[in-house]
């Protein structure tokens, strides 16, 4: 897993609050509107730019839905393909420069 | 349902405030004949106090922080607060008059991510703009403003607030507003001062000056069904609340006065002196004003416009009942459908002489 570990950071172009379980996310580009569950919540929170995608699956979905590390990972890439495609979450093969990560 | 809607509902449900309205000052280099602010900035908030209640707004759940005045960019740290909102991840809308946005400043703007600028335009006729702002040259500046945002691709929405010096230059703003690529919405809303004088009150367009902008199809789109009467009242209308000062908005004065919303001065609590959550939560003004429902509204539960009255709550709290009618919206009613309200045929006031009320059109989408 380790080899094509990827790194989360949210976007600075986005207005984002998390109520409950859900969080809203709106782009500032183009005014688009995403709505997080909460697993897709757990996602974003933990984008801080240092934290492997697999540590963030394995202790917010692995543990918490009862899934296997491999089929969570892919889930939870592909979700995270779409948030970037949009531009949501930047996403890097390396750690973000602690002076880039918020 | 649409995301918004379906996380308004959510807010509601939990009591978030979901939206917040922050005027940072009162102070303005405009003096328009209609606002109803005085423009006395002693005792403003800091900029660490206005930080501090960004954060709590946060901490809370805001999502929609608008930051106005008075004119917002009159205090220096505007856009430190900007700024600061925006990295707080607010979604940042900034209501100004844009006499002192230039390229530098719209290009910040657009670099920090804001959301909207929301400006009011009265006239396309400059004599006529400058005279209701008394600031010589205002529209020419608002006007150099707008297309420096435009060339940033920051929205705009233009408002036409309508009294009886511009009540005929609707359609000119709108062709402006259509020439400079921005949204465009009519306005003809007088408020009370926010201290209680109503003198500004007469100012207000006439009913048929009202019925004349609510039936051109420009401002509302398709007329016929704007103004068809509907007198469907169900248990959702009834269970339901007439807008969502206090329930989703909140809004917070220069001086850290709570009310619900910024035409609703009802003050809950003030920051300097208690958390916004405890306020939010624990004030019994808010308590109040939750646990009215359209149901508990004496006059308006049985009001044939009832299921899409645009009732202020903050005006009737105004005109002195929190559960009453608000009369501007009776007039506004009437002059969309011509069928008088509950309150009107109470008093068996069939035909309003002047409106002065307190309402936003948006044409239907």
């Amino acid at each position: 897993m380790a080899a094509t570990d990827i790194y989360l950071t949210q976007s600075n172009d986005v207005a984002a609050r998390t109520i409950g379980d859900d969080t809203l996310i709106m782009s500032t580009l183009d005014s688009t509107i995403f709505m997080l569950n909460s697993v897709g919540s757990a996602i974003w929170n933990s984008a801080d730019g240092s934290t492997p995608l697999s540590r963030i699956v394995h202790e917010h979905l692995c543990e918490e839905f009862e899934v296997g590390e491999e089929e969570a990972f892919a889930d939870a890439k592909e979700f995270v393909d779409q948030l970037a495609t949009h531009g949501i979450l930047l996403v890097s093969e390396t750690p973000a420069a602690p002076k880039e990560i918020q | 349902m649409s995301l918004l809607e379906e996380m308004n509902e959510k807010a509601t449900a939990r009591g978030v405030p979901l939206s917040a309205h922050m005027d940072i000052t009162w102070r303005c280099n405009e003096r328009c004949v209609h606002c109803y602010l005085d423009h006395d900035g002693k005792g403003e908030m800091t900029t660490d106090e206005i930080k501090d209640v960004i954060c709590q707004l946060a901490d809370v759940g805001t999502f929609f922080l608008s930051i106005s005045g008075g004119e917002p960019l009159l205090r220096l740290d505007c856009f430190e607060i900007l700024e600061f909102a925006r990295a707080k991840r607010f979604n940042v809308k900034l209501k100004t008059n844009a006499f002192m946005i230039r390229a530098k400043e719209a290009a910040r703007l657009r670099k920090l991510g804001i959301e909207q600028v929301q400006i009011s335009v009265y006239s396309h006729r400059p004599e006529v703009h400058d005279a209701i702002t008394k600031l010589p040259g205002s529209l020419r500046r608002t006007s150099e403003a707008i297309r420096h945002l435009r060339a940033n691709n920051i929205k705009v929405s233009v408002t036409n607030v309508l009294m009886k010096y511009n009540s005929r230059d609707a359609m000119g703003v709108k062709r402006l507003a259509d020439e400079w690529g921005v949204n465009f919405v009519v306005d003809p809303t007088i408020t009370p001062m926010i201290n209680g004088d109503r003198s500004i009150m007469n100012l207000g367009i006439t009913t048929d000056e009202l019925e004349e902008i609510m039936h051109t199809e420009e401002f509302v789109g398709s007329v016929g069904e704007f103004c068809a009467p509907i007198s469907t009242v169900d248990d959702n209308v009834l269970d339901g609340y007439s807008c969502s000062a206090g329930h989703t908005l909140a809004y917070i004065s220069p001086f850290g006065d709570v009310f619900p919303c910024v035409q609703f001065p009802m003050t809950c609590g003030n920051v300097r002196t208690q958390k916004f959550s405890d306020i939010w939560y624990d004030s019994p003004q808010f308590a109040e004003l939750r646990s009215i429902h359209v149901r508990d509204l004496h006059t308006c539960s049985h009001c044939s416009h009832t299921a899409y009255c645009s009732r202020c709550p903050g005006l009737a709290y105004m005109e002195g009942d929190l559960r009453g009618p608000s009369q501007r919206d009776c007039e506004k009613s009437y002059a969309r459908t011509g069928v008088p309200s509950a309150a009107m045929e109470r008093l068996g006031q069939r035909v309003p002489q002047v409106f002065t009320g307190l309402v936003q059109i948006s044409g239907l989408q």
